[in-house]
This record gives structure tokens, sequence and C-alpha cells, in this order.
């Protein structure tokens, strides 16, 4: 796939739970090795679109291109195979609270490759904890990680089934300046050594500006602007500045 | 009124839903046979403990209560082919289904109640896995496997806590007690009694696996999934138990 192929396009994406629209016609779209930011204020449905992308919600009107395919049209097991390809960075890491990180890495990789061997896995456990700088965790459980080393982790998970997307829900939320800003820079280096297109949903500005190559503002269930950090920091939009003050 | 009867038909048509798919899953591949075993452990050898204990105190409490009543019609030799028929029919089979659905069910609630509020079962299904056939099949098999073990122990438990209880008071031999409790103990005593224990450790699994899977979002929701698994678990076997006895009347 070319490097200016849209390898994600959300089409008139319309989502709502009961009375509350939270999308109503969202227009996405990401080439490959794009780095995209989706701002927004809480509740404005920033989740809920990528959890479409993946299937984990269901999209009540619109298409979700994923490599070419539109996932609302697909069955489960059709469903699985884009998600394969497919890496997704959890709010909180998500790790899986009765394995240790080296069973939570195991577990994941197992299920991807069912032929892998156990040299391989071992391989692959270390090379992904090498890329988050926490290989001395590989023994410790979820209980014994702060909240910064759980999301590295997280992303660990995430890298060793190298996906070709990654999707960060709030990478950085409920971490300090410092940590988030290290969990940023860790992203920016994931995304130049795997070559991944990244889609970043997040509220956090320093982030948005290190991470991503173009970001969109989310407002009202739609995209309300787009740009570079640059060029929405000059806008004359109120609601664009609200962001930047 | 009208929207509780909404919710009850709500809730029973989608644990049907959930039901089916458990008969979906069971039977196509992959397996997750270590998982499986896994479950087993945690259901079985964990319960082991508490269920000796309530086993004991059944069989030992049953036959010191019931001894001066059986004095009093001088039918006293009977008491041990009492305390195993009422052990074995009814009484090791209910108790020892409630102390596991208290447990199994509610710790069954609780840790996917958890898991769901915290997105591991969203992180499973991003990553391809059915978390449906990983968590939930394994959990229900294990259960529905694990509790006729569990109750089968607690009758043999609660039928040594009865020769305890008898010679607190009075002096018999093993040999003698045992060759009591087997004279009057037929195949249909067991059968219909070990069958509907199938039936508890699967509605005591499922339970806990619909209440835990269908948690809401928020910490409250772990503990209110926990709680109703245990109330609807407990309430679902004094149903079919009272279904067990109907079926078992009509057929033998």
């Amino acid at each position: 796939m070319e490097r200016n192929t849209p390898i994600i396009e959300i089409t008139n994406l319309h989502k709502a739970f009961g009375d509350n629209e939270v999308l109503n016609g969202v227009n996405i779209s990401v080439n490959k090795s794009e780095d995209v930011v989706i701002l927004g204020r809480s509740g404005t449905g920033k989740s809920v679109t990528i959890k479409c992308l993946v299937g984990l919600e269901k999209a009540d009107q619109g298409e979700i291109k994923v490599f070419g395919t539109d996932i609302t049209k697909l069955n489960n097991n059709e469903l699985n195979t884009i998600r394969t390809r497919i890496g997704f960075m959890f709010q909180n890491g998500a790790l899986y609270d009765s394995m240790s990180v080296r069973q939570n890495l195991t577990f994941t990789l197992k299920h991807h490759d069912k032929t892998i061997s156990k040299e391989a896995i071992e391989t692959q456990i270390t090379e992904a904890l090498q890329s988050v700088g926490l290989l001395e965790a590989i023994d410790k459980m979820p209980s014994e990680l702060s909240g910064g080393m759980r999301k590295r982790i997280g992303m660990a998970r995430t890298l060793i089934i190298k996906p070709e997307i990654i999707l960060y829900d709030e990478p950085t939320s409920g971490l300090d300046t410092i940590t988030a800003r290290e969990i940023s820079e860790l992203m920016v280096s994931i995304q130049e050594k795997y070559k991944t297109t990244s889609l970043v949903i997040t509220h956090d500005m320093a982030c948005a500006k290190v991470t991503g190559n173009r970001i969109l503002i989310l407002n009202n269930g739609v995209i309300h602007a787009e740009g570079t950090y640059a060029e929405l920091e000059k806008s004359k939009d109120s609601w664009v500045q609200s962001f930047f003050i | 009124m009208i929207t509780g009867l909404k919710n009850i038909f709500t809730d029973t048509g989608a644990i049907s839903l959930f039901t089916i798919k458990f008969f979906k899953e069971v039977v196509s591949p992959p397996f997750q046979i270590n998982e499986f075993i896994r479950q087993c452990y945690a259901v079985g050898c964990k319960s082991l403990p508490l269920v000796t204990i309530t086993g004991f105190i059944m069989g030992l409490v049953l036959t010191i209560q019931s001894r001066p009543t059986m004095a009093k019609f001088g039918a006293e030799s009977w008491l041990p082919s009492m305390v195993s028929l009422s052990l074995i029919r009814e009484i090791a089979p209910v108790i020892t289904a409630l102390i596991c659905a208290g447990k199994i069910a509610s710790g069954i609630g609780a840790e996917l109640g958890s898991m769901k509020v915290t997105e591991q079962i969203d992180a499973m299904e991003v990553s391809a896995i059915n978390p449906y056939k990983y968590l939930v099949v394994t959990r229900i098999l294990a259960t529905t496997l694990m509790i006729p073990v569990l109750v089968i122990y607690a009758d043999f438990v609660g039928i040594f806590g009865g020769y305890i209880g008898y010679n607190v008071h009075g002096n018999m031999s093993m040999y003698r007690y045992f060759a009591g409790v087997f004279e009057h103990l037929e195949f249909l005593d067991v059968m219909p009694a070990t069958i509907k224990t199938f039936f508890f450790g699967f509605f005591i699994g499922l339970i806990g696996c619909y209440k835990g899977f269908n948690a809401s979002n928020g910490t409250a929701s772990v503990g209110v999934a926990a709680n109703s698994a245990v109330v609807t678990a407990s309430l679902s076997i004094f149903i079919i138990d009272m279904l067990a006895v109907q079926i078992t009347d009509l057929f033998f």
C-alpha cells in the first residue's frame, strides 16, 4: 500500500446511545504511515470513533473502511482477520490482571500465531519490552506496576503483534507531565521504528503536538477543524483557540 | 410496573441468547483446554476446604438433631440410613450448590465484571481472541463438571460427619455405621440427585458469567454483578431443585 493511500476511511459515521447522538456524520481519512490526532473535549465521541474502527461499537450509519474493507459489513471472523493487523492501546493499559507481564504478552502472541516457538516468543517479548524500556518488569504482576508502567506494558502488548495501525485511546490521561511527555516521545519513537500508522485520541495538547502530523478537532459529533498543530494554533476560530489557551 | 415487566422480559431474552451462544461456542474449535483445566482447579480444588467444613457440619448436626426423635420411635438404628438418604438426595446437593453459588458465582461475576469495567474483555476482542469462548465457555464447563464432584465429596464427608455425630452420645463401630448407610441406599437415590447437580453447576456458571459479562461501566457495577449473581444463582438452585423433585417423582 502506498504512502498516500488512505488506510483508514471513515465516511458519514453516526452513532447514538439512546437519545444521545454522539457522532453525527464524522468523516476521517488517514494515510499509510501518517500519525493523526483526534482532539476534543470529554464526551465528544473520540473514543467511540476508534471503538467503531475495531468493531467494539457498532456504527448506526456510515462506512468505515480499514485496509480498503468496509468493516461494518463484516462478520466476526472476517473482522478478526482485520483486527490482527490493528493494535489498540487502551486508556489504562487494560492488562490482564490475573497474568504477569510475561503471560500478558505470551497470551496475545500465542493467540496471534498459534505455531510460534518458545524461543521466538521469548525473543519477541524481550524486543517488545526493550522498545518500551521495561524489560525489568517482565515477571511483575499488573498490580505491582504504576500507571505509566501499565501504559508502557500495554504498548508492548500492542507492539508484539507487529500491527500496521495503532489506535491510542487517551495515552497520557491520568499521568504527571513528565511521564506523559515520556509516553508521547515513546509513541513517536515507536511510529518511527515500526513505521506504523497511528490514530491518537487525546485532549492533551502537549501529546497532540508531539505525536500528530495532523490534528482533527471533534465537536458536536462532527470534525470541526483540521490541520497541523501550527496551523490550528493560528486559527481564528474561538472553539479551536480554546484548546490552545 | 410496566418498566419492571419490560426489564424481566429483556433480561430473560438476553440470558436466553447468552445460553444459546454458549451451546454454539462449546462445540466449535478452538478449544481452550488449558484455561478449562485452570478453571476446574479454581472451582473444584479451591472450594474443597469450604465444602469439607460445611459437609461435615451438615452430617454432624443432622445426626445430633434427628437422634432424639428417632430414639423416641425406637428407630435409632435407622439413623445411618436416614442421614445418608437425606444427605444424598437433598441436603448435600442443595447446600453445596448454595455454598458454591456464594463462592463461585460471586467470584465469576466480580472477576468478569472487573475485566469488563477495566476494558480487559475489549482488549481480548480487539486482539482477535474470542472472550466468550475463553472466559465464559471454560467457566461454565468447569462449574458444570466440578459441582457434581464437590457434591459427591460432600456426601461422603457428611456421612462421616454423621458417624462422628452418632458417636457423640452413642457407641457404634464404623463398620456397623457404614453398613447401615448402604443398607437402604439404592441407585435411584443417587442418580437423580447427581443429575440435578450438573444443572446446579451449569446455572451457577451461566449466571455468574452472564452477570459479570454484562456489567455496566463503573466500579460499582462490579459489586452489583457479584451480588446479583449470588442472589439469582441461589434462587435458580431452588427452582431447579423443585423441578427435579417433580420430575423424579413422575418417573421413579
